[in-house]
């Protein structure tokens, strides 16, 4: 961008520029600040999301507690509603979406061979973003009066904020302007990360890494990140027709002068459609990297399992109205999506044979990451076969806002997402903190998790068939409910529990005095080649790629039964070179401060529209400095 | 890495024209909800003013034709930043900033008009999907204005030179697809009435 | 070895910050000239536009004659004056894409939904 000012720096800008010099040490509070390294930005997501995990966690059991008997009296219906929407709101937007991040974020520079992503201070945006969003939509928790006399502010019209309930006259109170703009906020973070991994993994391979040498998870990342890119700007318009209607009388969903509540529940599941495979293929993306290492055998199937990837992406936006089959769509419409539903089982099918065929005749490794794999592939079946009885008409007909829908989700995104993602985090924990996580808190964390997560879930389903309703706060004794409810939350606290265990396995990791290898798996990515935890430059020499899997081909070739035989010399004896490779005089991007500068205006400006237009003001101008910063300022000095 | 000279990426393509473009294909969707919305709801205004009584089609189609000049203006401003000449950039920059601030105001009028007539956000089903659809499409007028003005302000200061006629471009791009919107709704809304 | 090396690309002198697009899929790059006519078919086409608007004899035929029209419109714009057609395809499939895309969801909400299409 512009050339340096050529005049004498005011005092202003001289101790800023200060500042940027000590971050780029790498040490400080500042540096985190400031920072673009992918790889510490990676980490914040996933601490943040973590913490998130923590908060939503809190919320399901609180929910739980209350339903765990008839008639419960933990929470009150006004309560209830609240908890419930930010149960949901928090593990889909601030968990599942963010760990994704984290791994996008600290995987696709290595496993492409490059440095970092294409934009990184954009990338650190959407990190402050995410952040600022995260608080500013908690923040609603506190507007409702004495929170500690439980009065709550927060949303109460459930993730999916349907009108008409969630128009000003039937939701008076700021909790769903907070819940409408933290989501849009949300929106910038995720759009700005998914346009930056488009154009890093399009951009940004090393010499050699075709787009089908490339790691499966690359992959689902590009392919998530189309999805958010298109996706994300439908509920962007229906938040703000949703805002328009409450902050300035809109008639978008005003039935009194013609609008249609269902307008809203299109856009919404235009988007919340494609939404749940943003949510699932980056951590399906996870599970296609452990599978093989742990295997010790190539991602079976490799091209098909990236044409069926792109094959969801593609057919996730023709099936949207599956939701929406009891709203009286009319028979075809309604057969119409039936059949685009069931279809899209074929692609993910294909996954999972590939996955299993993967496994098939490897040598098992059975490591933390792999059970959470492995995990991954039975829950998820589960619950993607529920998902075709839901695509049936007739019995979606009886299985809608039934505790069969509540438990099939989560089995997807529980089961699912978050068993992948924890199969990720086990993997990829040494190569970015340079310890193992203990391996016996590690399976334990699985069994208590994956006991306690089928104790708390399959019994929805039976709820649910005989006739549990959702989004309910209480029942009546007698209908059949009682005894499913309390193992349910039984349950409930066992994955509680586990949680737990995976926070003193990490508290202890940070205490121990081992120091993990670069490639303590054998892995196949180039990610193991390097050191761990990665030097900032991430490769002193840009690698030349010559097959997928490359690294793998360093370390092995084939005997004449196809079985792996080391070469000598290859793997991480380049590791060893890496960690004496400083000094290189390797240019990387200079940290800065306008990211979070930039970030922080977006949140000013939602409390303004809230709270007063002055507010608003201040709000755009923060934005406005913040992105005139950023622009004249030279991206490396 | 945000200033990969278009040689060293796979594609062959800068980054950040690249981002451009992605970011523009994201915009049709956002675009496209809006439209989608004033056309469901055209002619299922329960109560007036309705388009009929409103519209100045003389008008309006003068400030279209004013935003597609101002295309024109933007293409001459980046032919002349690559072919080195920076006083013919300096002038077509900032011919086309005020071309889209005159659009900008006539839209201004045009809205000041219908809301003394009777229209506003809150009157009807028109007023509502008119006045957001329009709304946002201007608002993306002034921040593209507030974009060339800048560009402006760095040419004057001999900052955009023929080696940074990129910014340029990227700034056309977003120019042009906020005048194709343009084209969409003009003849979608105004002239194409029920 | 860097990547332009790989590729066998040796950078042009003076090439500085440009992109440079290797691949153009046409041959002549327009001028200045070239846009001022494509601008005077805008204004031209607008005004047609507008005629057809208020004769009232064609008002039958009002629809279909404006939606090509301003589809010209849209075209002349994007592929000359944003470049489209003479630069790299891929940005074409992206923006193409994005297009066909909300114009599908859309014509599918607005049916299911009863709306007016045009």
């Amino acid at each position: 961008m512009a050339r340096a000012i050529e005049q004498k720096p005011s005092p202003i800008l001289e101790a800023l520029r200060r500042l940027r010099a000590d971050a780029a040490s790498y040490r400080g509070i500042w540096s985190w600040i400031t920072t673009v390294d992918h790889k510490r930005i990676g980490i914040m997501y996933g601490v943040t999301a973590l913490a998130f995990f923590v908060l939503g966690g809190i919320e399901a059991l609180l929910l739980r507690l209350q339903l765990s008997t008839p008639n419960g009296e933990v929470l009150n219906p006004d309560q209830y509603n609240r908890i419930f929407t930010m149960h949901g709101t928090t593990m889909i937007f601030l968990v599942v979406m963010p760990l994704s991040a984290a791994f996008f974020n600290l995987l696709t520079p290595l496993m492409i061979g490059a440095r970092d992503v294409a934009f990184p201070r954009l990338n650190a945006f959407s990190y402050w973003v995410f952040l600022a969003g995260g608080i500013f939509m908690n923040a609603s928790f506190f507007t409702g009066g004495n929170i500690l006399q439980g009065e709550l502010g927060a949303p109460d019209a459930g993730w999916f904020g349907y009108a008409p309930l969630t128009l000003s006259r039937f939701s008076p109170g700021e909790g769903v302007d907070f819940w409408a703009l933290g989501l849009l906020i949300l929106g910038v973070s995720s759009m700005a990360a998914g346009f930056n991994f488009i154009v890093t993994i399009l951009n940004m391979r090393a010499p050699g890494m075709t787009l089908f040498r490339m790691p499966l998870f690359v992959w689902m990342t590009l392919v998530t990140s189309f999805l958010i890119i298109f996706a994300m700007p439908v509920i962007t318009v229906a938040l703000f027709e949703l805002l328009f209607d409450r902050l300035f009388d809109a008639n978008f969903f005003n039935v009194e002068k013609g609008g249609t509540p269902l307008l809203w529940q299109h856009m919404f599941w235009l988007f919340g459609h494609p939404e749940v495979y943003i949510l699932i293929l980056p951590a399906m993306g996870i599970v296609s990297e452990v599978l093989p290492t742990f295997s010790r055998k190539p991602l079976f199937g490799y091209p098909f399992v990236v044409f069926s990837g792109i094959a969801i992406a593609f057919m996730s936006w023709g099936v949207w109205a599956h939701h929406m089959y009891t709203t009286g769509l009319g028979a075809v419409a309604n057969s119409a999506f039936g059949v685009s539903t069931i279809l899209i089982a074929i692609p993910t099918g294909v996954k999972i044979f590939n996955w299993l065929a993967t496994l098939w005749g490897g040598s098992i490794n059975l490591k933390t990451p792999l059970y959470f794999a492995v995990g991954f592939i039975a829950m998820f079946t589960i619950g993607g076969l529920t998902g075709v009885t839901h695509s049936i008409v007739p019995s979606d007909y009886q299985q809608q806002d039934t505790y069969y829908i509540v438990s099939h989700l989560h089995q997807v995104l529980f089961g699912g997402a978050i068993f992948g993602l924890f199969a990720g985090i086990y993997y990829w924990y040494p190569k970015f903190t340079g310890k193992m996580l203990y391996e016996g808190l590690g399976q334990l964390q699985f069994w208590l998790m994956f006991i306690g997560f089928n104790v708390t879930f399959q019994p929805m389903m039976i709820l649910g068939l005989i006739g549990m309703p959702r989004r309910i706060y209480s029942y009546p004794e007698g209908q059949g409910f009682d005894t499913g409810n309390l193992v349910a939350t039984v349950g409930a606290f066992m994955i509680a529990f586990s949680v737990l265990i995976f926070i003193i396995n990490v508290i202890a990791t940070a205490r121990r005095k081992e120091r993990a290898e670069a490639d303590p798996w054998d892995g196949r990515t180039l990610e193991w080649s390097l050191p761990s935890p990665v030097p900032p430059y991430n490769f002193a020499e840009i690698p030349t790629v010559h097959a997928l899997d490359d690294f793998w081909h360093q370390k092995y070739a084939e005997d004449e039964r196809g079985r792996p035989v080391p070469v000598v010399a290859g793997g991480s004896g380049e590791a060893e070179e890496e960690e004496h490779a400083e000094g290189h005089g390797i240019h990387m991007p200079s940290p800065s401060f306008f990211p979070l500068i930039s970030a922080l205006g977006l949140p000013i400006i939602a409390t303004g529209l809230i709270y007063d237009p002055a507010i608003v003001a201040v709000g755009a101008a923060v934005l406005v400095v913040g992105i005139y910063g950023w622009a004249l300022e030279p991206a490396t000095e | 890495m945000q200033h990969s000279p278009a040689l060293e990426t796979n594609t062959g393509l800068d980054n950040r024209k690249l981002l451009m473009w992605l970011f523009l294909a994201s915009e049709c969707l956002f675009f496209g909800s809006l439209i989608a919305a004033y056309l469901l709801y055209r002619d299922k205004s329960v109560t007036g003013p309705y388009p009929e009584d409103l519209f100045d089609i003389p008008f309006t189609s003068v400030s279209a034709f004013i935003l597609l000049m101002s295309s024109v203006t933007m293409v001459l401003a980046l032919a002349a930043v690559q072919r080195g000449d920076q006083h013919g950039l300096r002038i077509w920059l900032f011919t086309t900033a005020f071309l889209g601030i005159l659009f900008v105001s006539g839209q201004a009028f045009e809205f000041t008009e219908f809301n003394r007539e009777g229209l506003s956000l809150s009157t009807n089903l028109f007023g509502t999907t008119f006045f957001v659809l329009t709304g946002f499409h201007g608002a993306h007028v002034t921040v593209g204005v507030l974009i060339l003005l800048s560009l402006f302000v760095m040419a004057q200061r001999g900052r955009l030179t023929q080696a940074e006629s990129l910014h340029v471009e990227l700034a056309g791009l977003y120019w042009h697809f906020v005048d194709i919107v343009w084209i969409v709704i003009f003849t979608l809304v105004y002239l194409i009435q029920p | 070895m860097t990547l332009a090396e790989f590729r066998g690309i040796k950078p042009a002198i003076g090439e500085g910050g440009q992109a440079a697009e290797p691949v153009h899929r046409q041959g002549a790059h327009p001028g200045p000239a070239e846009y001022v006519k494509i601008g005077l078919t805008l204004a031209t086409v607008t005004a047609v536009e507008v005629a057809v608007y208020y004769i009232d004899a064609l008002s039958d035929v009002l629809v279909p004659i404006l939606v090509v029209l301003s589809a010209l419109k849209f075209s002349l714009v994007v592929m000359w004056f944003m470049h489209l057609k003479f630069d790299n395809r891929l940005f074409s499939t992206f923006f193409v894409g994005g297009l066909i895309l909300v114009a599908a969801l859309f014509v599918v909400v607005l049916a299911t939904l009863g709306g007016a299409l045009v």
